[in-house]
């Protein structure tokens, strides 16, 4: 099966945006991705080993999640993974740490 | 300081979709390639906001959503470059919220500040670091190139 690999992780998997695994599960896949990468491993994981909250992983169109058997959920050689980490903000609590305060910048360029 | 390039018209399309959501908050995504250290936007796809319980200050994208635009930009040889929101009424500067919730390090995080329905100021951020631990923003030049073109979607 192909593995989508998402921009910011695509440093840990030299510069490849698919990578083909061969696993019977979803977690399977996730730890056949990561065995010889721990770096990306640890960006994918949490310490207790469960997919970091913000990492969400699609099989084809279904979030894993959702799926009754979530990460222990078959897999077959035509099904795509993808990782994609969320995406979220807005102007909330827009009270800033002191160590970012400098970073203020208003510019557009021509 | 790392530069994102993108044309007037697709600038343009990303101010004018915070000033259609207006008093809410817009997003969206920024597609191209990486480059010489800088992102090239050949693309920008507008996303929902799933936040409608509090669009005017917050915003979210469905990941399903975000998943179908990354699989048509890979079609079309582009990647993820980075995303757009607005803030209504609100400076174009990042929140304490857009910073717990970024997590595209490399990335470039674009934000508008829409003053009384009207784009006023626009900046754009570089997540920076290694990971969650270290991550930070960093101001990014934007500059207008027309020789990049572009697509609206």
């Amino acid at each position: 099966m192909i593995i989508i690999i998402p921009t910011p992780l695509r440093q840990y998997v030299d510069g490849q945006s698919k990578i083909e695994v061969t696993a019977p599960t979803v977690k399977g896949a996730l730890d056949a991705l990561t065995l010889e990468r721990p770096e990306l491993r640890k960006h994918l994981f949490n310490a207790e080993g469960k997919v970091r909250a913000f990492v969400n992983v699609y099989l084809n169109d279904e979030d894993v999640r959702y799926l009754p058997q979530k990460e222990d959920s078959a897999v077959m050689e035509n099904d795509t993974l993808t990782i994609i980490p969320s995406i979220a903000g807005g102007s909330a609590c827009s009270a800033q740490p002191s160590a970012f305060s400098g970073q203020l910048r208003l510019q557009t360029s021509n | 300081m790392s530069v994102l390039h993108i044309s007037t018209d697709l600038y343009d399309a990303m101010r004018a979709h915070g000033e259609e959501t207006y008093p809410h908050e817009c997003c969206g995504v920024l597609l191209g390639q990486f480059s010489h250290g800088d992102w090239h936007v050949t693309a920008v796809a507008r996303a929902g906001n799933t936040r409608t319980d509090s669009a005017h200050n917050r915003y979210s994208i469905d990941p399903a959503e975000l998943v179908r635009i990354q699989r048509d930009a890979m079609r079309h040889g582009q990647d993820i470059a980075g995303f757009y929101h607005s803030h209504p009424d609100h400076p174009a500067q990042w929140s304490a919220t857009d910073f717990a919730e970024a997590h595209w390090i490399g990335c470039s995080y674009v934000i508008t500040e829409v003053r009384y329905g009207k784009a006023a100021v626009t900046n754009a951020f570089l997540l920076a670091g290694t990971a969650e631990e270290d991550k930070r923003f960093d101001p990014m030049d934007v500059r207008l190139d027309e020789s990049i073109g572009g697509t609206s979607k």
